[in-house]
């Protein structure tokens, strides 16, 4: 009967030998980028040892791995109960159960939002931090758009997207410039900067068309730096990294929000002026755009164009041999796509009031792409969730102060958000490989309607 | 004639450089396909680890240059190597089987990491380093223009053509560049002839990793500053660079980073700086366009 026990003392000898290895990783890791701190002083550079930082990690390292060892990966402790609990956590049920009654769900929710909030806030005096609120909730409906439309071009045409935020820029300098020059409104200007974008989209989709995969990637990928380069450095015109400001505000049916003038909202209506009803206004702009972004995705799915869309995704020449036009399924969903990162764009000016080049860099890129990505690839809500979670989520990093009290008045939690921002992307990743929303409706059924695992599926072959 | 000839000098001294991070690029996408995304950022831990330990060596008095360099150089890629072997072993091996582009977001993921992290160890400033490597020779004069090749020029091509030949050794010549190769073909196959994949791909990182080091410190030492936003801009060129000679083509990398070198310089030197980078990636998409998998890349062939 001696076995059970050997093999006790036999894995807490591997846990540390392999806890120990961790550790000399972590130390060869961090020993000179985190022991050692450049310092700028007078004959220029020198440096500052901190063994003690050097010694948390790598203590914080060999602890963890072990624990992790001993606990999780053996299995003896609780964890394999929460394991699986882990992986079974509501999400997945909602998407199999209520796609259509989660997605009006959340559409009425969005739509109340405001004015509950608004209604409860003046009624009851709460003085919660309203236009904070709003300003964030239109941030992420902004990226809740923009995932929508790139997920057109990546989600269901299965094309590998690396440069989406330059048809966000185009879009919002459409707008910039006309309003800037010609005096153009916002209304005026959003089709217009929808089809410039759409235009630019069919303009990058040419030279694309015969390229796949990674070599698709890595040209859209310059396309957009193209675009950033030039509105930097094009002074004239762009006005360089200057940027372009005091861009107008869109009208509600021509009435201005403003507290005083003619035609003006408030006066209109006989109301006290409130700056909160313009930023309520911009919130159910953008809430309408993103509608309409995913209506249209959702009835073009059912189109032929969308179902070749689908159809390339999953085999290109199998799509060619059955007769399916591949060159305009690619510039429709390069143009379809673009078109809505365009409209996006000219809301973002609409509502900074200020644009530059600064805004457009390829992280924008890369943060919608893992929005798509992280929410499930093809799944509507699954975009909204994961725009939530990311954008929200490093919003709510801002206002971590009460770490200071944990970590020292030194600390200034802003400087890790984007540190954690790119660990919540990994982990999420690794957490939900297939995202958070991993099975599709399928676009034709055969008799019956059934859930879709994602696993089942190929989608992205980029 | 002398400027030509000196922005030539000037552009393959930089395309050395991007070829050299264009191999990480380029191996690890022939043999697992998929875009390193945190393989510019890689170059730039490396660039700070040799940054390090040349102030290290400074303080310690080490003065002469060569066994400095020599130390530097050999200590820099050891360490970066933990890092992309690291980077592997948390970020992609456990989607080896997903999809293809989970492990693409989690190598952005990485590459924002990496650089926040550099950011907030060692702060954001600009990071200079005194010449180490100094002097050179003037080869050509012609008008009162002189046509010169400083060392560190010298350098770089010496350090660059000697490690391609011993990489291009390592992966012809040796039972790992055969395993390597193996696992480009068909991993499933390879691992059943007794391939250990996971190893392999995992060597594959840390060479990379190596190859990223010493670009790191020849750029370090032909700039004399870094900080930690460089692995970006650097990792776009170098990617660019791999896919203009056809990627998963080690010769090809070489190629296409002496070509985006050499674009750029000589876009610089004869149009306008500023738009040298749309220059590059202009090229880029006009030769694909011709080429639709590099100069040097075999054409997919896909079996229906």
């Amino acid at each position: 009967m001696a076995g059970p026990v050997q093999k006790e003392s036999h894995r807490l000898k591997s846990a540390l030998i392999d806890a120990t290895l961790a550790a000399f990783v972590a130390f060869a890791l961090f020993s000179l980028t985190l022991g050692v701190k450049t310092v700028d002083s007078v004959g220029g550079l020198t440096l500052k040892a901190r063994p003690m930082l050097l010694a948390t990690v790598v203590g914080i390292v060999f602890v963890g791995r072990l624990l992790l060892n001993l606990f999780w990966w053996n299995g003896t402790w609780k964890a394999p109960r929460f394991k699986r609990w882990l992986p079974a956590w509501p999400i997945p049920n909602v998407a199999a159960y209520g796609t259509q009654y989660g997605g009006i769900g959340l559409v009425i929710a969005a739509a109340l939002f405001p004015i509950i909030t608004y209604a409860l806030d003046a009624a009851l005096n709460l003085d919660l931090p309203l236009r904070y609120l709003f300003d964030l909730s239109i941030l992420v409906l902004t990226y809740v758009m923009l995932g929508f439309g790139l997920n057109i071009v990546v989600g269901l045409a299965g094309l590998l997207d690396l440069g989406y935020v330059a048809f966000y820029a185009v879009g919002a300098y459409t707008f910039a410039l006309l309003a800037a020059h010609f005096g153009l409104g916002f209304w005026m200007c959003l089709p217009l900067a929808g089809l410039l974008a759409a235009l630019w989209g069919i303009m990058l989709g040419f030279p694309v068309l015969r390229l796949r995969g990674d070599y698709l990637a890595i040209v859209t990928l310059a396309f957009g730096e193209i675009i950033r380069i030039v509105l930097l450095n094009w002074t004239e015109v762009t006005n360089g990294p200057n940027g372009i400001s005091d861009i107008p505000k869109p009208t509600f049916f021509g009435l201005a929000f403003r507290p005083t003038g003619e035609h003006t909202f408030a006066g209109f209506f006989g109301i006290s002026y409130d700056p909160l009803h313009g930023i309520i206004f911009l919130y159910y702009v953008i809430l309408a755009l993103a509608l309409v972004t995913s209506l249209v995705t959702v009835r073009l799915r059912r189109l032929p164009i969308g179902r070749a869309w689908e159809a390339m995704r999953e085999d290109e020449i199998a799509c060619r041999s059955l007769g399916i036009n591949t060159t305009i399924a690619k510039l429709t969903a390069f143009a379809t796509g673009a078109l809505f990162g365009g409209l996006a764009g000219s809301f973002f000016a609409t509502r900074q009031g200020f644009i530059s080049p600064e805004s457009f860099t390829f992280i924008e890129s890369a943060i919608i792409l893992a929005i798509v990505v992280l929410g499930g690839m093809g799944s509507q809500i699954g975009v909204v969730l994961a725009a939530i979670v990311m954008i929200g989520g490093f919003e709510l990093l801002r206002n971590m102060e009460f770490l200071r009290v944990v970590f020292g008045p030194d600390f200034d939690p802003s400087q890790y958000r984007m540190l954690l921002f790119g660990l919540a992307m990994v982990g999420i990743m690794l957490w939900r490989p297939r995202g958070i929303i991993s099975s599709r409706e399928p676009s034709i059924v055969l008799n019956e309607r059934r859930a879709v695992s994602g696993d089942l599926v190929k989608e992205g072959h980029a | 004639m002398a400027y030509f000839l000196q922005q030539l000098v000037n552009g393959i001294a930089l395309g050395s450089i991007y070829g050299l991070i264009a191999i990480g690029y380029t191996m690890v996408y022939g043999i697992i396909g998929m875009i390193n995304f945190a393989h510019g950022d890689i170059f730039m831990v490396g660039a700070f680890i040799a940054l390090i330990l040349f102030l290290a060596l400074l303080s310690f008095g080490l003065t002469f240059v060569p066994v400095a360099l020599l130390l530097v150089l050999i200590a820099a890629m050891l360490l970066t190597a933990v890092w992309g072997w690291t980077v592997e072993r948390i970020a992609y091996r456990p989607l080896r089987e997903s999809f293809r582009l989970a492990p693409l977001i989690t190598a952005i993921g990485m590459s924002i990491v990496l650089q926040n992290f550099i950011q907030v160890a060692q702060g954001a400033r600009v990071k200079p380093l005194q010449p180490v490597v100094t002097g050179g020779y003037q080869i050509f004069s012609q008008n009162g223009f002189e046509v010169s090749v400083s060392n560190i020029q010298i350098l770089i091509v010496v350090t660059t053509v000697a490690l391609m030949g011993v990489f291009w050794m390592l992966i012809t010549r040796t039972a790992l560049g055969r395993a390597q190769r193996a696992c480009e073909q068909d991993r499933l196959m390879a691992a059943l002839s007794g391939v250990n994949v996971d190893r392999t791909i995992s060597l594959t990182f840390v060479m990379g990793a190596a190859l990223a080091a010493v670009a790191g410190l020849l750029y370090l030492l032909y700039y004399g500053v870094i900080d930690f936003f460089i692995g970006f801009v650097a990792g776009i060129k170098a990617f660019t660079a791999a896919v203009f000679g056809g990627i998963g083509s080690l010769p090809g990398a070489m190629l296409g980073g002496l070509v985006i070198g050499l674009i750029e310089t000589f876009w610089s030197a004869y149009f306008s700086i500023e738009y040298k980078d749309v220059a590059a990636f202009a090229m880029l998409a006009v030769v694909l366009i011709f080429f639709p998998s590099g100069l040097l890349g075999r054409p997919e062939v896909e079996k229906v």
